[in-house]
Parts: C-alpha cells; sequence; structure tokens
C-alpha cells in the first residue's frame, strides 16, 4: 500500500503505531486498492486535462464534418462511425448550443418529457453529452435514470454457470433464477468446447417453472452465433465496444464490423446488446489521456449509431479500475445513464465485485436498485461465487436474502421475488430430470457413460440439494466434451429439444421452448429493452415505455407484487410467536406437570423484613412461556428465587396485571414486599430491582438485553435483590454487553412480545399472590 | 407494431406463425426455417423502431433483413472480411459488389464505408 501522506521515522524513534489504525488496517475495504488521479494513464473518471471541447460542425448536406474538436479528415474510426450515422443532423446544433448546467436541468427535471431529453440528445456530441451528464450530482443522477430508463418495468438478469460445465446443475440453477425472477439467463464456460451443453442445459432450465426467459451463452463470436442460429440461446450481449481507435483495434474489430455482427443476430431473429464500460481502455494502455467518462460517451454513441438496441456498460471487466480512482462509483451510474439518455436498453453492470468491502460494493449497488433500470444488474451471480466462470458478480447467490430484504425495506421492485423450498426443490428437481431426460432422449450421452457423466438418478438428487458444484460428484469432463461435440455435429437445434422433451413427458416445458423459437419469428423482441414477462407478453420500450414525470407516475410497484416483495421467508406474525410459545407450554392432558403458577387470591403488603417480593408480568406464564433468550419463563423464576432464598430471604411471588410496564411492575413488588424490595419481571425475560421509596423508572439494577440473558444472570440478580432486602449494597450484575445487531434480530419479535401482555393486563386490576407448581 | 395495420408474420419459409405449434413441431412438420425471421417481419420492426424514433435501430433491422437470404458460412465470412487487417480494399470492394447482386444493398454500403475509413486509418491488408 502506498500513502504518499507517511513520513518514514528514522530508525530508534520508532512510535507505538496507533490502536486506530492496526484496527482500520483489518477493515476488508483497506484490501482494495485505490489510485490516485493519473491522467496520462487515463486513470480519471470524469474531466481528464486531455478531453477535447465538444464541437459539431455540419457542411450544406446536414454531414457532420467537425465532431468534438476534430475535423472529418481526421477522424478516426469511431468519430467516423458516429459522424456517419450517430447524430440527428436536425437537433445536433440545436443541442450542442444549449449550456451544460440548462442541459443537465432538462435531464433532471421531472416537467421536462423523457421524449424531450430524447430529441435533444439524439443531437448531442459525445463529449457534449459527458460534460453534462457529469455536473449531475448523486441524488440527481437517480432521479434522471428513473425518468430516463426506456422500459417502465424494471428487470434483472442472472449469471448461470459452474466450475463442472455440470448440465444438470446448469439446468437446476436456471431453473432456481427463473424462480427467483430473473428474465434473462447468461452462461459461460470455464472449458470452450463445453459452451452448446451449457446452452442446451441452461435453455432446458430456464423453461422449467415459468415461460419467458431469454437466455445466452457468452463465448467465442462465431460460435455464439451458431448457438442462437440453432436456438438454443435468444439473446447475446458480449458484442464489446471500446472508446479509443487502438482499443478498438486490440478487440481485433472495428465498428463495421461490429455493426454488421449487430444486423447479422438481428437476421437470425436474436436478441442483441453490445458491451462497453469504463476502465478498459486503462486497463489495455490504450485511453489515450481522456477520462473514463468521455471514452465511454463515445461507446455510447457508437451503440446508437450502429443500431444495437442496448449497452451492458457500468465498468463490466473494468469496474474495480473506475473503482479506484476518485467519483468512481458516481461514473459507474452516470455510464448507465448515458445509455438510458441515447434512448437504448440499460443492462446496467453490477456484475462485478467491485470491492472485499460489503459496504462499498452495496453502496456501488444501491443508488441505480433504488433508481430502476431495464436490467438492474447484468449479471447478478445467482450460484456461488465460486462457481462464477465470469468472475464473483457484485451480488451472488450468497447475497440473494439480503437483495430480497432490501427490496422489502425500500419497496422497490429489483426484479426478484422470495422462493419457498418446495418451490425452489420443485423446479431444481424437475429441471435436473428435464435435462437428463433431453440428453438421454437425444443420445448425448453414451449409455455407457451415464454414471460417470452424472446422468443418474443418485446425480439428481446430489444436484437438487446442492448449493454449488462443490456438493456434488463432478461428471467426467469427456462425457460433456462428447455431448457438446454431438450437439455440434449433429445440429441439434430447438425443435429437437422441444421433441425430445415432450417425448420424455415434459410437455409444458416443450411447449415453452418452442414459444421461445416462435418469438423470434415475431420479431417484437428485436425493440429496445425487450423482455418476456411470465405470460409471454413482450415489454419493451414500445409496449412499456417508461413514463415516469414526477411522483404519482412512471412504474409502481403493483400491489400484488409488493405483497410479493413483503413476503420474505423470515417474516414472522404474532400468530408464529403464540404457538412457538405454546408449545413451551404445560400440557393440557394429565401427567407430570411442568411448572405452573397457580393463583392464591389478592396480595397484601407482607410483614416479614427479609421478605423479598418478585412481580410477573401480565402474559408471564398465561401467554408466553419462554424467554427471549429462549430460557423457560418458569426457569428464570426459580433462579431468581433461588437467589433470594440463598441470601437468607423469603421470595414471593405476585403478579401485577394492572400494567405492561416493568417498572411499576417492579415497584408494586416492592411495595407489597415486607422488606420494601421487589423484583420485576417480564415474560421476555427482562428483570429489575426496585425499592418502594424509588420513582417507578429509579430501579435499583436492570437486566435489560434479555436475550443474552443466562440462567446465572437471574439467579445473580435475585441475591443482589436479597442483599439489597438487607440493607447492604451489593456490585449490580452487569449487562452482558455485544457488539452485534441484537435490536434488529430481536425488536420485531418484542414489538409482539409486548402486544401480547398489552392483551393480557387489565387495567386497575390489583396484584395477586402466585404459587408456583413443578 | 404499426397502429391500424394487421399483421399474421410468417417466418422465413411462409409459414405463419400460429401454425408453429407443439403438435407440429412433434408431428415432425416444422424445419428450422419455420424458426426463422421473415425479412418482411424485420422490415416492419425498422418501420416500428423508426416510429418510435430510432432510425439507427431501423437501418440495422434492415441491414438485418437484407442478410436473412444470405447462408450462415457466408455471413460469418462477410463479418470476418470487415476485422482489421483481414482485407484489402478491392477484396472489401468485391464483398460489396456481391451483397449488392444478393439485394443487401444497406450492407454493401456499409462495407464500402468499411473500406474507405480503414483505408484512411492503414487498418486494410496488404
Amino acid at each position: 500500500m502506498t500513502n504518499g501522506d507517511e513520513r518514514i521515522p528514522a530508525a530508534g524513534d520508532v512510535p507505538p503505531r496507533l490502536g486506530r489504525l492496526d484496527a482500520l488496517d483489518e477493515r476488508p475495504v483497506n484490501l482494495d486498492g485505490f489510485a490516485q488521479r493519473d491522467d496520462e494513464a487515463g486513470l480519471v473518471a470524469f474531466a481528464s486535462a486531455n478531453d477535447p471541447e465538444p464541437s459539431v460542425a455540419l457542411d450544406a448536406d446536414g454531414r457532420v464534418v467537425e465532431l468534438d474538436g476534430r475535423a472529418a479528415a481526421d477522424y478516426d474510426l469511431i468519430d467516423a462511425f458516429i459522424a456517419a450515422r450517430g447524430l440527428d443532423p436536425v437537433v445536433a446544433m440545436e443541442a450542442n448550443a444549449v449550456d451544460d448546467i440548462a442541459f443537465a436541468r432538462l435531464i433532471v427535471d421531472p416537467g421536462t418529457p423523457r421524449a424531450e431529453v430524447v430529441r435533444l440528445a439524439a443531437g448531442a456530441t459525445p463529449e457534449k453529452l459527458a460534460r453534462v451528464v457529469a455536473l449531475l450530482q448523486p441524488v440527481e443522477l437517480q432521479m434522471a435514470v428513473a425518468k430516463m430508463r426506456v422500459r417502465r418495468t424494471p428487470s434483472n438478469q442472472a449469471h448461470v454457470t459452474n466450475r463442472l460445465d455440470d448440465p444438470l446443475l446448469l439446468a437446476a440453477d436456471a431453473a432456481t433464477a427463473v424462480a427467483y425472477g430473473f428474465r434473462e439467463v447468461e452462461t459461460t464456460v470455464p472449458v470452450n468446447a463445453d459452451a452448446p451443453s451449457n446452452a442446451l442445459a441452461v435453455l432446458i432450465g430456464s423453461q422449467v417453472g415459468a415461460c419467458g426467459a431469454l437466455t445466452q451463452c457468452s463465448i467465442e463470436e462465431a460460435l455464439e452465433l451458431e448457438l442462437g442460429l440453432r436456438g438454443l440461446t435468444t439473446y447475446a450481449e458480449t458484442v464489446s465496444l471500446y472508446g479509443t481507435e487502438k482499443a478498438f483495434i486490440d478487440g481485433d474489430d472495428t465498428p463495421w464490423s461490429k455493426a454488421f455482427l449487430c444486423s447479422a443476430y438481428a437476421s437470425r431473429g436474436l436478441k442483441m446488446r453490445v458491451t462497453s464500460g469504463g476502465g478498459a481502455e486503462a486497463l489495455m494502455g490504450a485511453a489515450e489521456g481522456r477520462s473514463m467518462f468521455s471514452l465511454e460517451s463515445r461507446c455510447v454513441a457508437l451503440a446508437r449509431a450502429m443500431g444495437a438496441q442496448g449497452v451492458q456498460n457500468g465498468g463490466i471487466d473494468g469496474a474495480s479500475v473506475v473503482g479506484c480512482v476518485p467519483d468512481g462509483m458516481r461514473e459507474l451510474l452516470a455510464e448507465n445513464l448515458l445509455v438510458m439518455l441515447r434512448d437504448l436498453e440499460s443492462c446496467s453492470g453490477n456484475d462485478a465485485l467491485v470491492s472485499e468491502s460489503d459496504m462499498r460494493r452495496t453502496a456501488h449497488t444501491v443508488p441505480l436498485f433504488l433508481a430502476g433500470s431495464d436490467f438492474l444488474f447484468s449479471g447478478f451471480g445467482s450460484i456461488p461465487r465460486y462457481d462464477n466462470m465470469f468472475g464473483p458478480s457484485n451480488f451472488n447467490a450468497e447475497d440473494l436474502d439480503d437483495y430480497l430484504v432490501l427490496q422489502r425495506d425500500w419497496g422497490v421492485d429489483g426484479g426478484l421475488r422470495p422462493v419457498t423450498e418446495q418451490r425452489m426443490r420443485e423446479v431444481r428437481e424437475r429441471a435436473a430430470k428435464a435435462c437428463l431426460a433431453v440428453y438421454r432422449e437425444l443420445g448425448l450421452i453414451a449409455p455407457g457413460d451415464e454414471p460417470t457423466a452424472g446422468f443418474t438418478d443418485d446425480h439428481v438428487g446430489e444436484v437438487v440439494v446442492a448449493a454449488g458444484s462443490k456438493d456434488v460428484t463432478p461428471p467426467d469432463p469427456q462425457a460433456i466434451l462428447a455431448a457438446s461435440d454431438a450437439i455440434m455435429e449433429r445440429q441439434i437445434g430447438i425443435l429437437d429439444v422441444v421433441r425430445a422433451l415432450f417425448a420424455t413427458g415434459f410437455e409444458e416445458e416443450a411447449r415453452r421452448v418452442l414459444a421461445m423459437g416462435r418469438a423470434r419469428v415475431a420479431g417484437d423482441y428485436l425493440q429496445t429493452a425487450a423482455i418476456f414477462d411470465e405470460q409471454m407478453d413482450c415489454l419493451s420500450k414500445v409496449t412499456d415505455p417508461n413514463d415516469y414525470r414526477g411522483p404519482g407516475t412512471g412504474y409502481e410497484v403493483p400491489a400484488a407484487r409488493r405483497e410479493e416483495i413483503a413476503a420474505i421467508r423470515q417474516q414472522r406474525s404474532r400468530a408464529d410467536l403464540l404457538a412457538r410459545h405454546a408449545a413451551g407450554a404445560p400440557p393440557a392432558t394429565a401427567g407430570p406437570q411442568p411448572f405452573r403458577l397457580v393463583e392464591r387470591g389478592p396480595a397484601q403488603v407482607g410483614a416479614d423484613p427479609r421478605e423479598v417480593c418478585i412481580g410477573v408480568s401480565p402474559a408471564f406464564a398465561t401467554k408466553l412461556w419462554l424467554t427471549m433468550s429462549g430460557l423457560p419463563v418458569g426457569e428464570a423464576l426459580a433462579e431468581v428465587m433461588a437467589g433470594i432464598a440463598a441470601e437468607g430471604c423469603t421470595p414471593r411471588v405476585v403478579r401485577v396485571s394492572s400494567t405492561v410496564d416493568l417498572g411499576v411492575i417492579g415497584l408494586t413488588a416492592a411495595e407489597l414486599a415486607g422488606s420494601g424490595v421487589g423484583v420485576g419481571l417480564q415474560a421476555k425475560g427482562t428483570a429489575l430491582i426496585h425499592r418502594k421509596d424509588q420513582a417507578p423508572l429509579a430501579c435499583l439494577e436492570l437486566l435489560s438485553i434479555a436475550p443474552l440473558l443466562t440462567a446465572a444472570m437471574y439467579r445473580e440478580l435475585g441475591a443482589n435483590a436479597g442483599r439489597h432486602a438487607k440493607g447492604l449494597r451489593p456490585a449490580p450484575v452487569r449487562n452482558p454487553y455485544t457488539d452485534q445487531a441484537i435490536e434488529a434480530r430481536y425488536h420485531a419479535e418484542v414489538v409482539s412480545l409486548i402486544a401480547v401482555e398489552r392483551g393480557e393486563s387489565v387495567p386497575g386490576a390489583p396484584p395477586v399472590d402466585l404459587e408456583t407448581r413443578r | 407494431m404499426t397502429p391500424g395495420v394487421a399483421r399474421t408474420p410468417r417466418a422465413l419459409s411462409g409459414r405463419p406463425v400460429e401454425e408453429i405449434t407443439l403438435e407440429a413441431a412433434v408431428r415432425g412438420d416444422l424445419s428450422p426455417a419455420d424458426l426463422r425471421v421473415h425479412p418482411d417481419v424485420l422490415r416492419h420492426q425498422a418501420a416500428v423502431a423508426e416510429e418510435h424514433g430510432n432510425p439507427q435501430l431501423g437501418e440495422n433491422l434492415r441491414r438485418a433483413a437484407e442478410l436473412t437470404a444470405l447462408p450462415d458460412a457466408e455471413v460469418l465470412a462477410v463479418y470476418e472480411a470487415l476485422r482489421p487487417g483481414r482485407s484489402t480494399f478491392a477484396g472489401l470492394e468485391a464483398i460489396a459488389a456481391r451483397l449488392e447482386t444478393a439485394d443487401a444493398p444497406l450492407c454493401a454500403a456499409l462495407v464500402r464505408e468499411a473500406a474507405e475509413v480503414c483505408a484512411r486509418r492503414g487498418l486494410l491488408a496488404g
């Protein structure tokens, strides 16, 4: 690590390291690399000293003859392509004459229609748009994204891969991703030649449980196109663009070859988007000293010029390069906005782990998540980090519950939904079985190879319960290669898959796979930002345009979807709580009776100076039977009583039903006790010592952290109550402190517990004596 | 969809989309050409894109319509020829001429434009 400010002290003069810094050094964020701004190397997010001034000039025929400081004769490949077809000549002069701040305000202002911003942006040169968007503060970027994204309904994409290219596991994981709500599923390979098998397995799995998820296999261009032609995939997104000519050439393409590829995909009815993203040029040593954002704006303008319907950006492979410079995370979000301003589908990155710090990587994703995007992730790692053959995504299978909770916290539609264990088991099993059946039916695995290839019922069973590929017996890699070869040699295509699914009893899946083929004949999903919902309705710029114009407009989470988002599997009701407590109650039938309390009539003030009263709460051992630490309430009470007795005092138990306030319960007990000292004990386990001359809230001792209280602490509290009764001044029992989010864990339960206590309380009811029975 | 214009998409084979059914697939009545997009569908989608303010997407889809008639191998060969350093100016001109005769004038224009710019930037073979 380098730190420009660190002074190297002379030998023998080393002051002790500060503990504060030692502790900070251990934090995960300090595993991340951070670079000082370096304009020459392109390590600068916005506004490099080498970025050109925006400019545009048209000739008499409306041709763009000057673009961002370059005359036509000096255009590089990218300038030339953008100048030829990227800018709307009708708007170019107007757009570039608008003051930067005025333009920026139009983008954010909800009162300016999206269409007006799109119209103007279509004439803005790359550098003009970069300068304008660079003016936006983070919260303004969010406003702009909410308004400018193309599709009204947000959506999400998953990565589905594994280290083994295990087809059954791929199918099960694809089905799981679709069950969670992902509408695009992207796979790739650790072993290139496995691609056909992976594409087939993911196609089958993606249509289990719901129809319409698009699938992709990211692989070398020619093979990716071929798999698409056969109908084994339905979209592509790995057509990479770069912001400098040198990087483009190093990527072995030109804007014309890429534009032709776009048309080639469309000619076979395949949805396609291009990929760019800041930091790539700097990584390739080809940034020409320009800022990441300036170059990305060229990529996005180029994407529009080529006629691509969408762009995957927001860092992508270079996300961590962008993240290492000042303003990097803002740059990544601003990249997504550039795409939306060009009226293209945004597939918004968040697909590379940008930090070892959970806090930092979450902070990268959350602003976009709140604002909404066509695809919030261009690959949420729906499988465990280690199985992601693209490298870990910024969010992964390990984070799915966090993500679902974030949706619920903010009432935001992040495209996903909770999945019950039963549902997940069903779709995983059906997908694995369907995949096995199709490979068998198509003869992709030689019968003799089935055991080693993992095409067995045992392997299906392993796959269903597996968290990832480390939990399954690795299939023989040769068998998967052989299956892939067979798919290619025998020209297996979508119709073969449909027939095989049908022949093996997977009629519904056969119908859905065929529907994906029919969709490409109809062509509606070639429009911008198209997805299929689970009714096979095509949602796109044409059919589901974003109409955000401020509060009360745009996408609002539908009521049914709101319920779905709320219903996370960890959610508990008061009925759930009571059921749990009822399980701890004494059985109604005869037999050995555990602890219970029996009422003995109205409580009177005692005369014995060694008497200590224990006041219990209204629901104590009537409705509630467990403290928050899981201790039976009878045990907590018995410990307090034993502690009192151990000091030579006499415990007496009373119920205070008139209140749920533990201070008053304890004080009431103290007033009844011959010693004037009482203990208050709530069913949830909170306990205190009170004396009759104190104010209700001024108790002598309080054990407040109920979830962490132990039997020994209750005994010690009882003993201290006895000591107070004897006029001693004991050392208070220490509360068990913790650095955990104890309140987050228990407060939801506390609300239910107090509600139950409240329900059992009877205002004005006199305290009654209780007898404990075991 | 274009307002007021009824549309029954047909596959490249000419088969109407509603005949692409599971029953037909299982009977073996469908061929790969029944699941390929027809150039008219692409031109229709191009018109929709243009009506919705994206002429570039429209142009891409019109180029795509032209390419439906070309075999996969030829499409891939043109792509390969357009990559840096693969072709001479004359080679690209020959491809453009061939595309023109194959009723693909937009694609031909794209290839000619590439040849010109790549020549100026020194990115041609030879």
